[in-house]
C-alpha cells in the first residue's frame, strides 16, 4: 500500500486538523465528537442542513460545509458511517430554532446512526427530518435488498436543499424538496480499479488488468458484474441507459448532467465521458441544461466514475444556480 | 461450579470477547471484504478497545460492593454505539443497551435472567436491523443462541452447559449463513453472488456466544 499517510489509525483526525487549518475562514471542525460546522452557526432562524457519513468520498460531505450548502457534516472512520452522539452534536450546533434537516444516504450502518440520533435530538426538543437518498439504478429496490444506494444525487440535493434553506423557506418545504431531487434523480457507477482502505492496507477486491465492474457503489462493495474493459462510449451507455430507462427520463427532459470521479480518474477522461453522455442523451432528446463534472463523491483512490441524472424544473434550476461558497463547490460568491 | 454470573464473570467476558475480536481482526475483515466493505474486524476491534479502557476506569469488580450488571451493559452500549460506527455500531449497542434495560440493578444474574436478558437484547436487534433469521445477518447466531438458552433454563440444565448449548447454536447459526442470500446490509446488493460466504456479522456474533460460555460460569 503506498498512501500519503503517517499511521492509517490517525489519517482522519489528521486530514480534520488539516481541513481545519485549510478553511478556517468559512468552518470549524469540532472534536470529541467529530464534526464539521459552518462558520458562525447557528443562522437564527434559518433551517440548517446536516448531512455525514464514513470519510473517504471527499469532498463529500465536509467540503460542502458553507453558506448555500450544508451548516454541518458529520465524518466517520473511513467508509464507516459516523454515530449518534457525532449527530446529535452537530444538530444542537447548527439548530436555528426552525429546524434540522438530515439528509441520509440509504446505506445499513448511515440509517440506522442517524434514526438513533433523530431519537436522541428529538428528545431535546430540536425539530428533526431526515430525508434518505437512495439513488443507485445498479440496485434492484425489493424488499429483498437493502433496497437503493445514495449515490450522486447526495451532492445535488445537499446544494439545492442548501440554497432553499439559506432563501428561508421553512423545515417541511426544505424536507419536501429534498424529497424531490430524491425522486427525480439516479445514478450508476463503474470501477476500472479497487480502492484501498487504509487501514486494511490492501485492495478490497481484485479487478484483473483488463476487467471493470458495473454498478459499482462508493465503498469498493463490488458491483453487479463483471466484464472487459471497452470504450468510454459503450461504458457511458451502459451507465446511461438503466439510469434513463429507470425513471424514466423522457424526450425534451431538461437535466442536471453530473459526471462524478471515483478519486483515481484523471478530469481527461471525465471530460471524455461527458462527451459520450452529451451525445446519447441528444440521441434522446434530451437537453442538459446544466452540468457538474469533477471528483466529488469519491471512493479513496478508485478509479472509475459515476454518472448521475436529475430532471430540472424552473425551480431546482433557480436554486442550483444560487450562490454557493464551501471549499468543494463554490460559485457566485 | 457457581450458578450465576457475577460482576467478574461479565468484566471476564467482554475482556475475553474483546481479545477475540483482536485476534480475528483480520479474519473478521476478510470476510467483510468478500461480501461487503472490508471494515467489520476494524470497527469491532475499536469499540471493543474501548469498552475495555471502561472497564478499566471502573477498576476490578470488589466483592465487597455489589455491582450493577444493568448500569454495565448500558454504559458497554453507549460506548459501542458512540466508536463502532457502520451497522455493527447501532446493533451490538442496541444489544448490550437493551440486556442492560432487561438486567435491571441486579448484582448477579441466574440462568434465568440471563436468558432473558439475552432474548431482550436480541429482540433490540431485530427491530432496530428490521431483519429477520436467515436474512445472512449477525441474527443468524444470536438468534438460535437466545433460543437454545431459554430451552436448556426451562429444562433446568447447569449454567455452564446452557452456555455451552447457547454457543454451540450460535456457531450452527453462523455456519448455516454460508449458502444463504443476504438480504440486509451491503451484501444484499450483491444478490446472489453472496451466497457461498459466511456472514462477518454472524462470525463476531459466534465469538460473542463462544467467549460467553468461556467465562460466564
Amino acid at each position: 500500500m503506498k498512501k500519503l499517510i503517517n499511521r492509517p489509525e490517525d489519517a482522519v483526525r489528521e486530514e480534520l486538523a488539516g481541513v481545519a487549518l485549510a478553511h478556517s475562514d468559512r468552518l470549524r471542525v469540532h472534536t470529541d465528537p467529530h464534526y464539521i460546522v459552518r462558520a458562525g452557526a447557528p443562522v437564527k432562524g434559518k433551517v440548517a442542513i446536516v448531512s455525514g457519513g464514513g470519510s473517504g468520498h471527499e469532498p463529500m460531505h465536509g467540503g460542502f460545509v458553507g453558506p448555500g450548502m450544508l451548516d454541518a457534516a458529520c465524518p466517520g472512520e473511513v467508509f464507516t458511517s459516523p454515530t449518534p452522539d457525532q449527530m446529535v452534536a452537530a444538530t444542537k450546533a447548527v439548530d436555528g430554532g426552525a429546524g434540522v434537516l438530515h439528509i441520509v444516504k440509504n446505506y445499513t450502518g448511515d440509517v440506522m446512526n442517524f434514526e438513533m440520533a433523530a431519537e436522541l435530538a428529538q428528545a431535546e426538543g430540536i425539530a428533526v427530518e431526515q430525508v434518505v437518498i437512495d439513488d443507485d439504478v445498479a440496485v434492484q429496490d425489493s424488499l429483498y435488498t437493502a433496497g437503493r444506494r445514495g449515490v450522486g444525487t447526495t451532492v445535488l440535493a445537499e446544494k439545492i436543499c442548501g440554497a432553499a434553506a439559506e432563501q428561508g423557506r421553512p423545515l417541511a418545504e426544505v424536507a419536501g424538496l429534498c424529497h424531490s431531487v430524491n425522486a427525480n434523480g439516479r445514478s450508476m457507477g463503474m470501477a476500472l480499479t479497487s480502492c484501498t482502505v487504509p487501514m486494511a492496507g490492501r485492495p478490497t477486491f481484485a479487478l484483473g488488468d483488463n476487467e471493470m465492474e458495473i454498478g459499482i457503489g462508493i465503498h469498493g462493495e463490488p458491483g453487479r458484474e463483471r466484464r472487459p474493459v471497452t470504450s468510454a462510449h459503450e461504458i457511458v451507455e451502459m451507465l446511461t441507459r438503466p439510469i434513463v430507462d429507470d425513471l424514466p427520463f423522457r424526450r425534451g427532459d431538461a437535466v442536471l448532467a453530473f459526471v462524478n470521479g471515483m478519486g483515481g480518474t484523471p478530469l481527461m477522461e471525465l471530460y471524455v465521458v461527458f462527451g459520450e453522455l452529451h451525445r446519447f442523451l441528444q440521441g434522446r432528446g434530451i437537453a442538459i441544461a446544466r452540468s457538474l463534472i469533477g471528483s466529488y463523491m469519491t471512493s479513496l483512490d478508485m478509479a472509475g466514475c459515476s454518472i448521475t441524472l436529475l430532471r430540472l424544473d424552473d425551480d431546482l434550476t433557480a436554486l442550483w444556480d444560487a450562490p454557493v461558497n464551501t471549499p468543494g463547490l463554490r460559485w457566485g460568491a | 461450579m457457581s450458578g450465576t454470573i457475577t460482576e467478574r464473570n461479565v468484566v471476564a467476558w467482554l475482556r475475553a470477547f474483546a481479545e477475540a475480536v483482536t485476534r480475528k481482526r483480520d479474519e473478521l475483515t476478510d470476510l467483510d471484504a468478500a461480501i461487503g466493505d472490508a471494515d467489520h474486524g476494524i470497527n469491532m476491534e475499536r469499540g471493543m478497545r474501548a469498552v475495555a479502557g471502561k472497564l478499566a476506569d471502573l477498576g476490578e469488580p470488589d466483592e465487597a460492593s455489589p455491582g450493577d450488571l444493568g448500569a454495565l451493559f448500558k454504559t458497554v452500549g453507549m460506548t459501542l454505539v458512540s466508536t463502532v460506527g457502520g451497522a455493527a455500531g447501532p446493533l451490538y449497542g442496541t444489544l448490550f443497551l437493551q440486556m442492560g434495560s432487561a438486567a435491571g440493578a441486579r448484582a448477579e444474574l441466574a440462568l434465568t435472567d440471563w436468558a432473558t436478558a439475552l432474548e431482550a437484547g436480541v429482540r433490540g436487534v431485530q427491530t432496530r436491523g428490521k431483519a429477520a433469521l436467515e436474512d445472512k445477518t449477525m441474527l443468524d447466531a444470536l438468534l438460535p443462541a437466545a433460543e437454545a438458552l431459554n430451552a436448556a433454563a426451562r429444562d433446568g440444565v447447569p449454567l455452564a452447559e446452557a452456555l455451552r448449548r447457547s454457543a454451540d447454536a450460535a456457531e450452527q447459526g453462523m455456519k448455516a449463513t454460508i449458502p444463504l442470500v443476504a438480504r440486509k446490509g451491503r451484501a444484499s446488493y450483491l444478490g446472489e453472488r453472496s451466497a457461498g460466504h459466511q456472514d462477518p456479522g454472524a462470525t463476531s456474533s459466534w465469538l460473542l456466544m463462544a467467549t460467553a460460555a468461556e467465562t460466564l460460569a
